[in-house]
């Protein structure tokens, strides 16, 4: 098959096409899928991480000390910070990069701001083909910055390889400020602002709570540790448990699962994408009459859906 | 899903203010447009590599420091040098009448906002001329 143009230069890592490619994902339609064939063959090498946590904890911060850090390792780093899009007007201030000014210059780094653009499954989507092509380009080591507000939030921090919650002193008594979806993904937690009062408490915290989790946290427990983002500390240890838990992954069945479970999400999205688009895009009329129907509530969504289906 | 006008919003020049910048980011946010902002004291270089991997329509620059007339034409001279002349070139702030006309003839800004633009005007502006590219 030949390649296009467009394919062809982000695999020579040309940053141009890079970036026309991810707007490309995130419109998505017939260019962007024909892309994406394309481009997946070649994904599949860097390592990555999502960083998710309340809003202010220091997780863009946290990102650009662990890129300059990775980057005096010697490694290539692309970065892809995803903030929600208002839901009143669609629009969104994405206002990452301004932490991140330490990274510019680099031609090793790569940083792209994304806006949630009020999807809900198709937001993984996008970020997971945004990764795929930061990937492909040549990037070794790839950071997902999220906000930890949203069901979606919270599943694109799991289209990484690990996943750091970001937390911090100061936010209420209990782990309140951190939410349940978050706990559950965490494959590492960082107390960020460990300058602050109650640092140490909240590790304690943080620490029992993974002692109590029991099944979830047999095979890996999740490391606790302590940073102070803004003053360049703790980036060292987050790298070397990030490697530790790498390792875990490709060591026996924990990888096998894992890439099952991502792989069984992926086509389940995917295939859903498309099931939808066909059936709204070559069986409208039914598609509509279906619509219409179940607001009357003439017939019920089960019955419609296996109609439906039936079309195809 | 149709195509949303992105913005890079920078503050080149070493003047610390940003107050300008982000209302001018809010009002394009409540327009529907996502707006990307990359703070304070940014280089030429940063601001054109920025605009490059965020893949923007448009370029707004925030400018008060009086060196508008070294910034300016460097952040237009390094968007040719990579292509992306197809950029829409803006900026506002406390910049000269003749100033503003020699950056728009000499310089490929599409448009200069004085301090009284209303943020409806410049929310139009960029409608039409980012509409207008395609
Ligand atoms: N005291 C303290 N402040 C920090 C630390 N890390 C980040 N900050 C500050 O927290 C604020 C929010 O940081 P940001 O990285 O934008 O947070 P995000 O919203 O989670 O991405 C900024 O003012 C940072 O300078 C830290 O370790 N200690
Ligand atoms: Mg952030």
């Amino acid at each position: 098959m030949n390649k296009s143009d467009l394919a062809t230069r982000i695999l020579a890592g040309d940053r141009r096409a890079l970036a026309r490619a991810i707007s490309l994902v995130e419109q998505g339609g017939a260019q962007a899928k024909a892309l994406m064939a394309e481009i997946y063959p070649h994904s599949g090498k860097a390592k990555s991480f999502g960083v998710t946590g309340p809003p202010g904890a220091g997780k863009s911060t946290l990102v650009a000390l662990l890129a300059r850090t990775l980057r005096a390792q010697g490694l290539t780093v692309g970065i892809i910070a995803v903030d929600p899009s208002s839901p009143f007007t669609g629009g969104a201030i994405l206002g990452d990069r301004i932490r991140m000014q330490s990274l510019g210059g680099d031609s090793g780094v790569f940083i792209r701001s994304m806006a949630s653009r009020g999807r809900t499954g198709g937001l993984a989507r996008a970020s997971g083909d945004a990764l795929a092509l930061v990937d492909a380009a040549g990037f070794e080591r790839i950071i997902i910055e999220t906000v930890g507000a949203g069901q979606s939030e919270v599943e694109i921090a799991s289209i990484a390889d690990s996943t750091i919650v970001v937390d911090v002193p100061g936010l209420g008594d209990d782990v309140q400020s951190i939410k349940a979806g978050m706990l559950e993904i965490a494959d590492l937690f960082v107390v960020n602002k460990a300058d602050r009062d109650g640092a140490d408490a909240l590790l304690r915290r943080l620490r029992s709570m993974i002692e109590l989790g029991g099944e979830r946290y047999r095979a890996w427990k999740p490391p606790v540790l302590k940073a102070v983002a803004s003053e360049g500390q703790g980036a060292e240890a987050i790298i070397a448990a990030l490697e530790e838990h790498w390792r875990f992954l490709e060591s026996g069945s924990a990888a096998h699962q894992k890439a099952q479970e991502r792989a069984t999400r992926e086509l389940q999205e995917v295939l859903a994408e498309m099931l939808f688009e066909r059936l709204q895009n070559q069986h409208s009329h039914e598609w509509q009459q279906a619509i219409e129907a179940l607001a009357k509530r003439q017939q019920d969504p089960y019955t419609l859906a296996a109609e439906l289906l039936k079309q195809l | 899903m149709e195509r949303k006008i992105r913005v890079l919003v920078a503050k080149p020049g070493l003047d610390g203010h940003d107050r300008g910048a982000k209302v001018i980011a809010r009002a394009l946010r409540d327009a529907g447009m996502e707006v990307i902002y990359t703070g304070l004291q940014q280089s030429p270089a940063m601001i054109v590599e920025a605009a490059l991997q965020e893949d923007v329509d448009v370029i707004g620059l925030s400018i008060l420091s009086g060196a508008h007339m070294t910034l300016l034409p460097k952040v237009h001279q390094l968007l040719q040098e990579q292509g992306m002349g197809d950029v829409l070139l803006i900026a506002g702030g406390i910049i000269p009448e003749s100033d503003a006309e020699i950056l728009k003839r000499e310089h490929g800004f599409a448009g200069i906002f004085g301090p009284g633009t209303s943020t409806n005007e410049l929310v139009e502006f960029i409608q039409n001329h980012v509409g207008s590219r395609e």
